[in-house]
């Protein structure tokens, strides 16, 4: 701090040697991402380029992430400082399981979702640059999965913001702007409260290298920790869309085209998820602890309200906002109950959601593509009409809902074999546990039933509500190109989640690995360089 | 100073908070804007206030050589007022672009993501 004076000589304070090449696929993920959004956006008015660049950038972005993943497992955390200064002077990327396969799983998701987007942009001219738009959502949120510093999260909790304003008014209907007014102020709020969060932090332990605050954090005051643990749980609660701090999602996450809704619902509040897990679990965990009561109580809220809101919405997309906001219930569920069972529960939820929540917007888009509507009781009569879209749609509804043996399912059965343990091994009183294990229960039940409902009156049904079969279905349209290019690709993702769900044997053993290293971040410190010399 | 600045601090925030209880969009904008500059103010204070030296190494050392003033604060506000801006700039057209469009400035009367007079649930099934 400023009143000491230096005691570390300049060479150890810098690294001399260089580093080795394989390190290197930690940062290019991200520097490939603002690279290739930076081009394309020269490029944005020629005809054809941009999908093709934006597909050849995230091709090799996943190239550089399954490496990244490969090495991951193989030998634990990996680590990179920018800069020539070592940490917790230089900014750290750090990668473990959790943060490698989440980017990976985004990175995929993101390559889907730009054939998709083909399905709304027959009259687009590019000057609206959506695809650079993407990659440099696709590098914030990648940014914010690798980084290992926490202000350098809230960079890159900006780029994914200001991205996600260029996306959520592209098309510029009235509709969008309504939406993009409560998704700017209140996801800027959040972002604000975590800068604040970051300002106390700085203040109480004069570092914000997460590997660096996990060796400090427990000589600092544990009230003033709790008060900063607290704010990051309000920030990233509001990211994520957990219960009380919801309301921005339903109210803006079906106004912009499908596509866009799809990309917003897989990757955003997931990233809200695991930087609460990270921020929480990991770098603070004695902070965590007090807080336990209060995480635990907005899980439950969150998994009990928000399924009931998807039953009460008529409009296709909001209500499968609220089955979005659900998932995060069961995601901070794991973080109450930070087991390992508990742990892995909420790192194969993240996992999945990043997967199934893209696909179901993207299914919801093709629903709204074909009837014209976005209302469900003027829908109706599809299944005759597309039986493969009420195939998909229901496939993904049984996953939401963690229906066996779909991939949903996975990580609730980890979810309640915390909660089953909690008690037993647990800080918090064992009654915590068993009403986490009833709310997770009640969710997947009213899930089930919200979804189940959507589909009948989607597809079941004869007709619109009001009409009879005699009067046929509606005047349905049908795919063109783009459309079937749209539904290929819906289908090759829903057909990736199903074989994920057939078979989570490597899916567990891996998150399993992840959150032993989330647990006990001895292999994550190691990888900064930081272990060894207490302070 | 630093309980001035941290009863500023406050100051700050409590202005911030009240105006983006209101529900003019330009009013919540200002409101915002003076809620971050107080979460600046807060990192500058958390930060340490000091008299000593601007932090530059002399010529030929390595090493300062005495207590110098603490330049981490200073680089990450102005990270965050840079970044801070542009949302603003970006919120303060969208806000514009809403009162044309829906030719409101007033949340209670942007209504069209989140009908008022919102259908029953669809009682079937």
């Amino acid at each position: 701090m400023a009143t000491s004076t230096p005691t570390t000589d300049l060479p150890a304070a810098m690294i001399d040697t260089v580093v080795p090449a394989s390190d290197w696929v930690i940062v290019l993920p991200i520097a490939l991402a603002l690279m290739g959004a930076a081009g394309l956006m020269m490029f944005r008015r020629s005809n054809g380029t941009p999908l093709i660049g934006a597909v050849i950038v995230v091709l090799a972005i996943i190239a550089c992430e399954i490496a990244l993943l490969l090495e991951v497992l193989a030998n634990g955390p990996v680590s990179m400082t920018m800069g020539r200064w070592l940490p917790p002077f230089g900014i750290s990327l750090t990668a473990d399981i959790f943060g490698a396969s989440f980017a990976l799983a985004a990175a995929v998701v993101t390559l889907i979702v730009l054939f998709y987007a083909e399905l709304d942009r027959a009259d687009a001219d590019g000057r609206d640059a959506f695809h650079p738009m993407v990659l440099l959502l696709l590098a914030g949120v990648t940014g914010a999965f690798l980084t290992g510093d926490l202000f350098n999260l809230y960079v890159w909790f900006e780029v994914m913001l200001i991205a996600s304003f260029g996306l959520i008014v592209q098309g510029n209907r009235p509709l969008q702007l309504d939406g993009a007014v409560k998704y700017g102020f209140l996801n800027f709020l959040a972002t604000t409260f975590f800068l604040m969060a970051l300002g106390l932090l700085y203040g109480l332990l004069g570092t914000l290298n997460m590997a660096d605050i996990m060796r400090v954090a427990s000589a600092a005051n544990p009230a003033a920790m709790a008060g900063v643990a607290a704010l990051f749980m309000l920030a990233f609660g509001m990211k994520a869309a957990a219960f009380p701090v919801n309301a921005w999602l339903p109210a803006s996450y079906h106004t912009p085209p499908a596509a866009i809704s799809a990309l917003f619902a897989g990757l955003l509040t997931k990233v809200g998820a695991y930087a609460m897990l990270r921020a929480l679990v990991v770098v603070l965990p004695a902070s965590r602890d007090m807080l336990e009561p209060v995480l635990a109580c907005i899980a439950i809220g969150t998994l009990l309200i928000a399924p009931l809101g998807a039953i009460a919405e008529t409009n296709l997309r909001r209500a499968i906002g609220f089955v979005v906001i659900g998932g995060i219930g069961a995601v901070i569920a794991g973080l109450s109950m930070p087991s390992l069972n508990g742990v892995a529960g909420s790192g194969l939820y993240i996992f999945h959601a990043i997967l199934t929540m893209t696909a179901l917007y993207m299914v919801a888009g093709l629903v709204e593509k074909t009837t014209g509507q976005t209302d469900t009781r003027h829908m109706g009569g599809l299944y005759a009409a597309n039986a493969p879209l009420s195939i998909l749609f229901i496939l993904l509804v049984l996953a939401s809902a963690g229906v066996p043996p779909f991939l949903g399912f996975w990580p609730k059965l980890l979810l309640l074999e915390a909660g089953l343990d909690q008690g037993v091994t647990g800080t918090a009183p064992g009654w915590l546990g068993t009403a986490m294990v009833l709310a997770l229960l009640i969710n997947a039940v009213l899930t089930l039933i919200a979804g189940t409902r959507l589909w009948a009156h989607v597809f079941w049904r004869s007709g619109p509500e009001g009409q009879g079969s005699e009067h046929g279905s509606v005047a349905l349209k049908s795919f063109d190109n783009r459309g079937h290019l749209a539904l290929g690709a819906t289908t090759l993702l829903v057909a990736g989640i199903v074989v994920a769900g057939l078979w989570p044997g490597p899916l567990m053993d891996g998150v399993s690995a992840g959150a032993a290293d989330i647990l006990d971040p001895a292999r994550y410190v190691e990888a900064t360089g930081l272990a060894g010399d207490e302070l | 100073m630093e309980y001035i600045l941290a009863a500023l601090v406050g100051l700050f925030i409590t202005i911030g908070t009240y105006l983006l209880l209101s529900r003019s969009v330009i009013r919540m904008l200002i409101g915002l804007t003076i809620f971050s500059n107080g979460v600046l103010l807060l990192i500058f204070t958390a930060g340490r206030l000091t008299q000593e030296v601007a932090p530059i190494v002399p010529e030929g050392l390595e090493v300062p050589e005495g207590a110098i003033a603490n330049p981490l604060p200073q680089a990450l506000i102005l990270t965050a007022i840079v970044i801070g801006f542009s949302m603003f700039a970006f919120l303060l057209v969208l806000a514009f672009r809403a009162y044309q469009s829906l030719d409101a400035d007033n949340t209670d009367t942007m209504r069209l993501a989140e009908p008022d007079n919102a259908p029953n649930p669809p009682l079937s099934y």
